[in-house]
């Protein structure tokens, strides 16, 4: 029976029912005919003979073969190894799937963690199948007693508890998270710049693993970090400039150089190429020398401080690299942020290298790591801070601002901005500018938010406002009606 | 008859711009002259007061519809305008319409496939998007589109470029449009092109942009208010609806006589500008009309916008009746669900009671007492009566006795607040859920409200002069949701972290820490005063007998425990010892509840600490929440008692440290003073190692930072070491009742150093903090540390020091509080909608799915344990409590400390420092 309609697309392409019949019968279907290779054409062969393959064949391709080959471009794979992906779940241990197995056998269920979380106890000890059942019911009685009820507003309650320790947090902006070195936006105004998803956080931060490989040796690490890390000419030489001369003299200075490993004529090469300097570099003794080529004190004054800023190696963005000892290896942290230049270097271990900017995760991770992102950094807020707030709340706020495929910042220009109701927009900011334009679009408010009917005056939609009971009221049982 | 529980719902509104033939037609009058009043002081008709337009007046009728005062909703008038005007909301509108349309034959500059191509874009994406916002930018790239074209591809006429003067002026080619050539122009274009653009022909014409006539808005929109001296104050609509008909009336009039084309220009302008102004009174790039004492006209534009406008001011927040608000202060003897309503207040908020056959006699008896009936009990009387044909009838002392007579079933009685009626209670600022809460009435003498202390953290309460409102419930409705789902019991725990927010503060937690530490004991007489008050009626057996019966603290606090209670955890005077002793720590700081009694351990802050409180965590959840309410009142009571029986005080000569420990004390400064120098002489010989990644400066700071916090802890461990817990300031820290040892270190030993954006201080004077110290000191003394304790006082300069720091703290706090307000205001505004709907999912008004689980597992977290979905450790201490041997097992695996989550995130030394710093110096301010 199933086989009806697997012959039935051979016959529509003009292929002899019996034939059809015939390939589908030993477990060919249309397209592994069409996409066969020699090999398998040959054992085709075997069972039809070679004309009816052929007329098979033709049948096939003039209809079918030749547009297809054209769209089927050959797709550029990335180059994806399989240590770069990080394993999405643990895969469950002993314990943990046979106590899934108990659950499906009671039809009951409970989520990963909860299961982890026992099994983890439970791992070693000789827990006799009768108590662990008993385990698993109390745990899902537990389990159902605590799910959310339906209509619950589960918005307003993300939002008044992320909100409502704003007030408890410090403004201080400064402080050290992790490395001493280097200050990082924390607290309430980093709280701010998360939800209202900022192109680029006030101070960004990338946090770099390295490979097993280099995480231990420290010259690698060091060599790595000065090749991520953005030297510019005067980092390592003085820039003089030389007005009889009318020349831009760049004293490089050793010391400094041979800790970026770095040689004159490294530099002399990396200048030449710089914009707006082609052919106007000169290598006297162990210095470099720039040429005005127009005889302007303006031109110079500015070719000085060209040279100045021209960038020797590095990655843009990234104004300091500092090394750290965590754990096991070396971690690199950089001021500024660039994550699609830093993950294309080597030896970077790119399943746990991260950057605090959101919008650079989501143009080179996607939504979905910008929305784990998003989590990520405001828990960390709240917890650096010391206000524990359930991490579903935070997940509530994530999920909305990424909901649909960019991140949306919280506030006029992002969710706000964008509601479907006239009223619950115009309550919000921009009053007068939202009602005029409604006038002229017509739009329509159905009156399915919270404002909305506040405004006009009637029961909400959340909660229990949701609900309505209606007694319809029957012949026999109420003698008054 | 009162109508009640109609339940109409209004299901949708549509907006749409008025043409001016509807503007003309819905009118009561057109409007001609710009004079409102005539000589005897009666409204002039067709003049902006006329009694057509609605009445202000009470005792007067609408000439219109005939109602009073109140009833009649005002009615619409009308100005003609001698030449069209343009509204300025629309500038920007039409500018696009005159850019993208053609100048001849007023057809969009898109040929007609082009256009399709558009209107098909844009219905897809609100097919898609399910609303007309986000085809909105489809619309805005087709009009872009259309006005980068230069020759009309239906009539091949060369355009010519269109600029916007702002406000509303026009420009072509640098040539002035007038408003009635724009008008002309956006009357070519036709309905099918309008489409494309995002206007609804349907309800928007594009020339109604172009103001022929313009509304006068009711009489009761604008009411004038007369003055004590009898003069009439107008509103400022009124009086710019007058200089607009002013304008109007001489455009006319020269346009008519034929004067100069100049002077009918120059009119037509100000006219212009009237208008603007009237719509918009801060448009940008006029001056904004003024009133005659120079404060700017507050027009309709303004009367709608910012949080003092009708959208946030009057149609998203309501004023109300059957509310009170006075000062606040404790009373431990309520339950954590009452509140304590003075009597004036009980007699003012009112229930509304259906009378009915059954309770005819009562609701009589009570309104026969009158309003304000007498004797020392209280009674409850009657405010008002409404008969079955829906009148009020005021009851006062006079009128009571016959009112009562004729009370019959189907009337309504507002009879005052009575012992037990639901009333909610708010705290402003309102940041969460547990903001308003609804409690039971107590009436009470006296004029404060009060309630139990274990309710002030979900308020954010103190009682330095703090107010509270009070709202009484009107219908069954109301009082029936606030009973079930904002109850205080039901609020125990909070949704946004699975922790408690009520339980025990202060004194409380220290009348448990004195109840239950180590073996304190008490006698028949003291057993008896602390229980009785908890309502506990069977004494224990004794646990010593001779000489005298005493009875530990322990075995007292069991009492007031569920039998079948189990649980283990750590004080929060534990010292976090290497090894834990478990049971027999020398501090007593293991509590083992086994079958609802307190085998060891002392009860405080971990316990029954609001944020805190284990067992009222443990109790919430399992047990409900009626069984907590009743033992957090219990344990109210009891810790109260005990600590009334030891008594309690602190006071400065409980910093008293011995000399020695001054002096050692002194030593300790003296040394990290030299330290310091040590480290500057490095700094300044060029010997000082320079840290990665920091400038010299920055590393010579880090390191004095290090030694002078330092020298502050040593201060504060020589101090320690004589503060021992027979101190009434240690009690307090250690429990966790009030105050850190830092505080307690910072009053005996030393203050430390004043931090002004997390660094020593730096301002003030040329390379100096103050004129004391030689320019360039970079010493701890110059650069804000203070060596003196508070007790010991500080020195003027240090004092000075102080203040910086202080006034930092201050500042943050103003700045701290306005920021994250409008923050929680936009997450509130954004997430409002949101909602689980009954498969589960999370949706938001346009039906879009959030999230397929709420939180990826479903679970509430006002009911998960802290954060997680079971609690594992006390399911498996459940089932297997009789298996000792398997919970060794599992102990010894030691995967977690078992039964002990000590994952108290709240407690960070930082957050209880500048949380006490603020409380000291803030309080007492409201209000």
């Amino acid at each position: 029976m199933a086989n009806k309609s697997t012959i039935e697309v051979f016959t529509r392409k003009g292929v002899d029912e019996k034939v059809a019949k015939l390939l589908v019968e030993n477990g060919y279907t249309y397209t592994k005919v069409a996409r066969a290779n020699e090999k398998t054409l040959r054992k085709i062969e075997k069972i039809l003979g070679e004309k009816k393959l052929k007329r098979v064949l033709n049948a096939i391709k003039t209809k079918d073969r030749a547009p297809k080959k054209k769209t089927a471009k050959p797709l550029k794979k990335p180059k994806i190894t399989k240590k770069d992906i990080p394993a999405k779940i643990e895969p469950p241990t002993a314990t943990e799937i046979k106590m899934i197995k108990m659950l499906e056998k009671s039809g009951k269920t409970l989520p990963r963690a909860v299961i982890k979380d026992l099994s983890t106890r439970i791992e070693d000890v000789k827990l006799p199948e009768k108590l662990l059942a008993q385990v698993l019911d109390l745990a899902c009685e537990r389990f159902e007693g605590h799910v959310i009820d339906p209509n619950e507003s589960v918005g307003i309650i993300a939002a008044q508890s992320i909100g409502e320790p704003g007030t408890q947090m410090t403004m201080r902006t400064f402080h050290y998270a992790g490395v001493a070195e280097m200050n990082v936006t924390l607290g309430l105004p980093r709280l701010i710049e998360i939800v209202d998803a900022r192109r680029v956080p006030s101070t960004p931060i990338m946090e770099i693993h390295l490979e097993e490989e280099a995480r231990n040796d420290l010259d690698k690490v060091r060599a790595i970090a000065s090749d991520i890390e953005r030297t510019t000419v005067i980092d390592i030489a003085d820039v003089e400039t030389d007005i009889s001369n009318m020349e831009v003299l760049v004293k490089l200075d050793r010391r400094k150089m041979e800790r970026k490993g770095l040689t004159p004529i490294e530099v002399h090469k990396r200048l030449s190429k710089t914009k707006g300097m082609k052919g106007l570099i000169d290598l006297r003794e162990d210095n470099i020398v720039v040429r005005c080529d127009e005889p302007s004190y303006k031109k110079l004054l500015r070719l000085s401080e060209d040279t100045k800023s021209a960038p020797i190696k590095g990655i843009e963005g990234i104004h300091r690299a500092v090394i750290r000892k965590v754990g096991g290896g070396y971690v690199i942290y950089t001021e500024g942020s660039n994550l699609e230049k830093v993950l294309g270097h080597e030896h970077i271990d790119k399943s746990r290298t991260t950057t605090n900017s959101i919008m650079e995760i989501h143009e080179v991770l996607g939504i979905e790591a910008a929305r784990n992102s998003i989590i990520e950094e405001a828990s960390k807020t709240l917890e650096e801070q010391g206000l524990t707030v359930d991490l579903r709340h935070i997940m509530l706020v994530s999920d909305l601002m990424t909901n649909d495929g960019e991140v949306k910042a919280i506030g006029r220009h992002g969710i706000s901005g964008r509601k479907s109701s006239v009223l619950a927009r115009a309550a919000f900011e921009i009053t007068s500018a939202h009602l005029l334009r409604a006038g002229m679009t017509g739009e329509v408010d159905s009156l399915e938010g919270v404002v909305e009917n506040i405004i006009v005056g009637q029961p909400v939609t959340v909660g229990t406002g949701a609900v309505n009971l209606v007694w319809s009221p029957t012949k026999k049982g109420g003698q008054k009606k | 008859m009162m109508v009640t529980g109609v339940t109409k719902r209004i299901s949708a509104i549509r907006f749409a711009m008025l043409s001016p033939e509807e503007i003309r037609k819905m009118t009561a009058t057109k409007v001609i002259t710009a004079d409102t009043y005539d000589d005897d002081g009666f409204p002039i008709d067709m003049g902006l007061m006329d009694p057509h337009l609605g009445v202000i007046e009470p005792g007067l009728r609408c000439k219109t519809c005939g109602k009073k005062v109140d009833e009649c909703p005002g009615h619409f008038g009308h100005i003609d305008l001698a030449m069209p005007v343009i509204h300025v909301g629309y500038v920007k509108e039409m500018k696009k319409l005159l850019q993208s349309t053609c100048r001849s034959c007023g057809r969009l500059l898109l040929t007609k496939d082009q256009a399709q191509e558009y209107t098909k874009q844009r219905n897809r994406m609100e097919e898609l998007t399910g609303d007309s916002f986000e085809s909105s930018y489809i619309s805005a790239e087709s009009a872009k589109d259309a006005s980068s074209k230069t020759i009309c591809p239906h009539c091949d006429a060369v355009q010519l470029k269109i600029t916007l003067d702002k406000p509303t002026t026009f420009r072509e080619e640098g040539h002035k449009l007038t408003p009635k050539e724009v008008r002309e122009r956006l009357e070519r274009i036709p309905d099918e092109d309008l489409v494309v653009l995002g206007i609804a022909p349907s309800v928007c014409r594009p020339e109604w942009m172009v103001l022929t006539a313009l509304p006068v808005p009711p009489v009761t929109v604008r009411p004038s208010i007369t003055l004590d001296s009898g003069d009439r104050s107008e509103d400022d609509v009124t009086h710019k609806l007058v200089d607009v008909l002013r304008i109007n009336q001489r455009l006319r009039e020269n346009r008519d006589a034929g004067a100069p084309q100049l002077i009918v220009e120059d009119l037509w302008e100000l006219l212009q500008y009237h208008v603007t102004t009237y719509f918009d009174n801060q448009t940008s790039g006029i001056p904004p009309a003024r009133h005659r004492s120079g404060r700017p006209l507050k027009t309709l534009v303004q009367r709608l916008k910012g949080k003092e406008g009708r959208f946030r001011s009057n149609l998203s927040g309501k004023r109300v009746n059957f509310s009170a608000r006075t000062v606040i202060s404790p009373d431990p003897m309520l339950s954590i669900n009452e509140v304590g309503v003075p009597m004036t207040a009980a007699r003012e908020l009112t229930v509304p009671i259906r009378v009915t056959d059954r309770n005819l006699d009562i609701a009589k008896e009570m309104c026969a007492r009158g309003p304000m009936p007498e004797g020392t009990v209280y009674r409850p009387g009657v405010n008002y009566v409404i008969r079955t044909d829906g009148r009020r009838i005021k009851i006062t002392d006079k009128n009571a006795e016959t009112v009562a007579e004729g009370i019959e079933p189907g009337y309504v009685v507002e009879r005052h607040l009575l012992d037990g009626d639901i009333v909610l209670f708010n705290r402003q600022p309102s940041l969460h859920r547990m903001s308003i809460m609804a409690h039971e009435v107590r009436v009470m003498p006296y004029k404060t409200f009060r309630f139990n202390l274990c309710v002030c953290p979900p308020y954010n309460a103190d009682f330095d002069g703090d107010e509270m409102n009070l709202h009484a419930l009107q219908s069954e409705e109301a009082r029936a949701e606030a009973k079930v789902l904002m109850r205080v019991q039901e609020h125990i725990l909070s949704p946004r972290f699975g922790g408690p927010v009520i339980g025990a503060i202060h004194d409380h937690i220290t009348g448990s820490f004195i109840l239950t530490h180590k073996d304190s004991s008490f006698t028949r007489e003291e057993t008896m005063k602390i229980l009785e008050k908890a309502g506990v009626a069977d004494l224990p057996k004794p646990a010593v007998k001779s000489p005298v019966e005493r009875w530990t603290g322990k075995q007292l606090f069991s009492m007031i425990l569920p039998t079948d209670l189990h649980m283990k955890f750590k004080s929060s005077i534990c010292q976090k010892c290497s090894e834990c002793k478990k049971e027999n720590c020398e501090n007593d700081a293991f509590v083992v509840i086994r079958n609802g009694q307190l085998i060891s351990g002392t009860i405080d802050e971990k316990a029954l600490g609001a944020f805190k409180g284990r067992i009222l965590d443990k109790l919430s959840r399992d047990y409900g929440s009626d069984e907590s309410r009743a033992f957090i009142d219990k344990a109210t009571k009891i810790a109260v008692g005990a600590i009334t029986i030891r008594g309690f005080t602190t006071g400065i000569d409980d910093e008293d440290i011995p000399n020695q420990a001054k002096r050692e004390i002194d030593d300790a400064m003296v040394q990290a003073r030299m330290k310091v120098e040590e480290h500057i002489a490095a700094y300044r010989n060029g010997e000082l190692e320079q840290m990665p990644g920091r400038s010299l400066e920055e590393t010579l700071e880090v390191e004095i930072m290090k030694v002078l916090g330092k020298a502050r802890d040593t201060a504060g461990q020589i101090a320690g070491r004589h503060l021992g817990l027979e101190n009434s300031a240690v009690i307090m820290a250690k429990c966790g009742a009030r105050g850190s040892m830092l505080n307690l270190s910072q009053m005996a030993g030393a203050i430390g150093q004043q931090a002004v954006r997390g660094e020593r201080l730096s301002r003030g004077y040329w390379n100096r903090t103050l004129p004391h110290f030689k320019q360039g000191d970079l010493g701890s003394q110059a650069r804000g540390f203070i060596k003196n304790s508070y007790k010991s006082g500080l020195t003027p300069s240090e004092y000075f020091f102080h203040s910086m720091g202080g006034r930092e703290g201050l500042v943050d706090t103003a700045v701290r509080t306005s920021r994250s307000g409008y923050m929680q205001r936009r997450l509130i505004n954004a997430l409002e909608d949101l909602k689980v709907m009954q498969d589960g999912t999370v949706r938001n008004t346009a039906n879009t799915i959030i999230q397929f689980v709420y939180g990826e597992d479903n679970i509430d977290p006002a009911r998960s344990v802290q954060g997680d979905a079971v609690d594992v450790d006390d399911v498996l201490l459940t089932v297997l409590g009789d298996k000792g041997e398997l919970i060794a097992q599992i102990q010894e695996k030691g995967v977690v400390s078992y039964g002990i989550q000590d994952r108290d995130m709240l407690e960070t030394p930082e957050d209880s420092e500048a949380g006490e710093d603020s409380d000291f110096d803030a309080g007492g301010e409201e209000g």
